[in-house]
């Protein structure tokens, strides 16, 4: 069995090829990095599960300062999660093409992708420093503390998605989409998703559930 | 310039800490110029330090377990040398800071620097053997988490001489761990440590869980894998799930005394009790991550020496993954005394005591499979028997403070320490060393000599009960854990036999260093040439004895459990001389290099170096971000090489 065969067949028909769960011997290779990433992103989702279970117990304790429902801008939410789930479909399309060696429609979605985890960043940002400013920082309350923890986690992995989709745009420029490449492709776009799958919960809990 | 350090983190004006210092740090550069003269650096860089083979990996993390379990070990019995002498009027020559730090190092080395890397370095070398493939699914990644792990152990005992250590116990809890009443360094060496040996083990169980899934030999399918195999499955998903909820709590922690935040704080609104229930929802699979291998370990080792296959497999694998789930949902008993209420401790209690069921299974399925069998009292062997005694009654005494009335009178006492104790060292480390006397053939071509290690067999399990029989009778008796100095003299015959307990464990050492001093002295004559010297069951045994790079030079064909044996009875040959070009993995400086960084990193934000800590992270971001540039991952070895390789080899794999 050559790997190299294997990964340079249209994705459709390497997922028919992913035999690691019978008897077929070891899975080819995109699939073992697409699952062990998979597993590397479920083990964030627990993490982050811890810091939810966090902000869960100590979202009343204000200790006298501002709650949730005097903090949050509700607009500024909505506009966080467009971007944020927005970017996820560019991404998903960024995705398709690179796997149709698409690379200039490819190199457009990655762009789009990076304006809108930007544009979320830097509303995130403005709503932190606002917070700040008004005598509201993480060092004000518990509450404060496991918010900005929270959705700060969040916002740095955002920046780290943004910081690695880059540098594997450059990859594709300098080498073109061949198999490693792509393959690199796939984990930052299960990551991407995934982060949506966080910001969904962080809107739910912690801003819809905070103005209530 | 650099920050909080000082000469005065020098202990100069304490001899004990400032001379076991000095001894380690001499022995160190011992080491390193004996490498230096003899001219070995080239030979360890090539084959050791930069390798990305799992096999090398297992042993680099065997050896690390091994050398710490000596650090821990003296911790162990400099302890039980106070708590023999500092009673009555005398106080011993422990003074209580140095003492804190002695039981607080003494239980994060055990767990984290010795239990840890044996088991995952047991399962680096047996498993993709045992799955008879070529290696792990992200070999690089094996080759990062060790150096991970070896940095974090670094870190520790550089708090030995640099500064100190935390006095927090092993489970740092806040409000003491804050930074109101821990404001030294202890805290923070503790905390940096285990975050990125954390890291290193993450990843570790991403990459296991992988291979066990994904990575499997032609015919392979889940229900024909090792019990080794799915012990270490379960061990892994385990680490996967509870691992990140530490890196979580430690994190928190980590904000409360870098950036004034109160998670944990008395003040502003922090919960310390949120931290005790973090901290133990990854603490009580933790030892489940510890105990299911060496679970593993003994199913082969007793299948093996009684001839037999294992008794009703499928209730061991069932019972495997049943510990694994149940395993996550037991943690309060921990802290029953915290107050939740009769109705959650009910809960928890009733969850512990039945994680002991599937427990049970697996003990009658080893006696059942030793029973009309022929068992050869081998050195694995007597660990086995010894553990299965051993283990029942810790599991027992176990179940008794699953009890929630009854543990919030036994709740932090010595009968605690003995019980988990008696549970750690009969099945975790009774299980490594049985693994170590089991696979050392596999691994280096020779055995390990018998009479020796019996000898050490012998020792620890009498010193063990010396030590830890006489910890039941005096929790019963009341006294409680971590005491500096006993007040009541009536104590003082049961805790002389502790200490005569742990005398005998450390004869019981020197019977393992003499083990294996003289083994590898008389190797010429003990010499494994058929890579299956014990009439072995599962694939390592198909392969020679130490195993090629590539492991198998064709992958065995699966066709049934206990493949290898299922060979031997059909007379099948597993050898097929029909060779295929094999890809290797490249060895690769980036582990190393990345914990290089993680180390200077984790030092600068113990001592507050800031400018250290930016040039640390820009440095082992700089390293990943190359390594994630290059393609050139793997080489070549062509047929022909592998045909010549293959002829060059004693023994079974000889084609006739």
């Amino acid at each position: 069995m050559t790997i190299a065969t294997i990964d340079t067949r249209p994705a459709a028909t390497s997922s028919t090829l992913a035999r690691g769960r019978g008897a077929g011997g070891p899975a080819p290779k995109r699939t073992v990095v697409a699952y062990g990433f998979w597993i590397f992103v479920l083990s964030d989702m627990v993490m982050f599960a811890g810091l939810f279970a966090a902000y869960a117990v100590l979202r009343g304790n204000t200790a006298g300062g501002s709650t949730g429902a005097e903090l949050f801008n509700l607009r500024n939410v909505f506009i966080e999660t467009v971007c944020l789930l927005l970017s996820s479909y560019t991404c998903g399309l960024g995705a398709l093409s690179a796997e149709r060696r698409h690379s200039a429609l490819f190199f457009l979605f990655a762009a789009l992708t990076f304006v809108l985890g930007a544009t979320f960043l830097l509303i995130e940002g403005t709503e932190f420093a606002g917070m700040v400013a008004r005598g509201a920082g993480p060092g004000r309350s518990a509450f404060l503390s496991s918010f900005f923890t929270l959705v700060g986690t969040h916002g740095a992995h955002v920046t780290s998605g943004l910081i690695w989709l880059v540098y594997l745009a450059a990859q594709v420029k300098v080498k073109g989409l061949r198999p490693a490449v792509l393959r690199r492709l796939l984990c930052w776009s299960l990551f991407w998703h995934a982060l949506d799958i966080v910001w969904v919960g962080v809107l739910t809990l912690v801003y819809l559930m905070g103005v209530a | 310039m650099f920050g909080r350090l000082t000469w005065s983190a020098i202990p100069f004006n304490e001899p004990l800490p400032l001379l076991s210092g000095a001894v380690v740090v001499i022995v160190i550069l011992a080491i390193l110029a004996l490498v230096t003269v003899k001219g070995w650096w080239p030979y360890l860089w090539r084959e050791w330090i930069t390798s990305v083979d799992h096999k090398r990996i297992g042993v680099m993390y065997m050896t690390l377990g091994l050398v710490m379990l000596l650090r821990g070990f003296a911790d162990a019995i400099m302890m039980r040398t106070q708590q023999a002498i500092a009673i009555g009027d005398a106080q011993g020559y422990l003074p209580p800071d140095h003492y804190d730090q002695i039981f607080s190092a003494h239980g994060v080395i055990m767990i984290f620097f010795v239990a840890m890397p044996l088991v995952i370095g047991l399962m680096n070398f047996v498993v993709p053997l045992q799955l008879g493939v070529r290696d792990v699914a992200f070999p690089m990644l094996n080759s990062v988490s060790f150096w991970l792990t070896a940095s974090g152990a670094l870190l520790v005992n550089l708090s030995l001489v640099i500064g100190n250590f935390a006095r927090t116990t092993w489970w740092n809890y806040p409000p003491l761990a804050e930074l109101a009443f821990s404001p030294d360094v202890g805290v923070d060496y503790y905390l940096w440590s285990l975050q990125i040996s954390g890291i290193g083990t993450l990843l570790t169980g991403v990459n296991f869980v992988t291979t066990i899934l994904k990575l499997r030999a032609p015919g392979m399918t889940y229900f024909r894998m090792p019990v080794f195999c799915w012990t270490s499955l379960a061990a892994n998903m385990i680490i996967v799930a509870a691992f990140p909820i530490l890196t979580a709590a430690f994190a928190m922690l980590l904000l409360d005394r870098y950036l004034g935040m109160h998670f944990f704080t008395n003040d502003a609104g922090g919960n310390p009790m949120m931290y005790v229930n973090l901290f133990w929802a990854w603490g009580h699979p933790e030892v489940y991550i510890l105990i299911l291998p060496a679970f593993g370990v003994f199913s082969e080792v007793v299948a093996t020496f009684s001839g037999k296959g294992l008794f009703s497999y499928r209730s061991m694998v069932l019972a495997t993954l049943g510990i694994c789930v149940l395993s996550l949902m037991v943690w309060l008993h921990h802290f029953f005394t915290m107050g939740a209420g009769a109705d959650v401790n009910a809960f928890f209690g009733i969850m512990s005591s039945i994680i002991a069921v599937p427990t049970g299974v697996k003990v009658f399925n080893w006696l059942f499979t030793i029973y009309r069998g022929r068992l050869v009292f081998t050195t694995p062997v007597l660990y086995a028997v010894g553990f299965m005694v051993t283990f029942v009654i810790g599991g027992l005494t176990g179940v008794l403070l699953a009890v929630p009335p009854v543990d919030f009178v036994l709740h932090n006492s010595a009968f605690l320490v003995a019980h988990f104790h008696n549970v750690i060292i009969g099945g975790v480390v009774f299980g490594m060393f049985a693994g170590y006397n089991y696979w050392f053939p596999k691994v280096f071509g020779f055995t390990l000599d018998e009479r020796l290690g019996k000898a050490g067999f012998w020792c620890w399990l009498v010193g063990f009960y010396l030590a830890f029989t006489p910890l039941y009778v005096l929790g019963l008796m009341g006294m409680t854990r971590r005491l500096q100095h006993i007040a009541d003299p009536s104590w003082r015959p049961l805790l002389l036999v502790a200490e005569l307990g742990a005398v005998v464990i450390f004869a019981g050492i020197l019977c393992q260093i003499a083990q294996l001093y003289v083994s590898i002295r008389t190797r010429e004559r003990r010499l494994d040439l058929t890579g299956d010297p014990w009439n072995g069951r599962t694939l390592e045994w198909a392969t020679p004895s130490p195993p090629p790079t590539y492991n198998f030079a064709m992958l065995p064909r699966v066709e049934s459990i206990d493949a290898f044996w299922d060979m031997k009875r059909r007379g099948v040959s597993p050898i097929d001389t029909a060779y295929e070009t094999i890809e290797v993995p490249r060895n690769s400086p980036v582990g190393v290099v990345t914990a290089f960084f993680a180390v200077v990193t984790g030092f600068a934000l113990i001592w507050h170096i800031w400018w250290m800590v930016i040039l640390g992270l820009l440095a082992a971001a700089v390293t990943l971000l190359g390594a994630g540039w290059s393609d050139e991952r793997e080489h070549e070895i062509s047929a022909t090489d592998i045909a010549k390789l293959e002829r060059a080899r004693p023994g079974l794999r000889q084609p006739a």
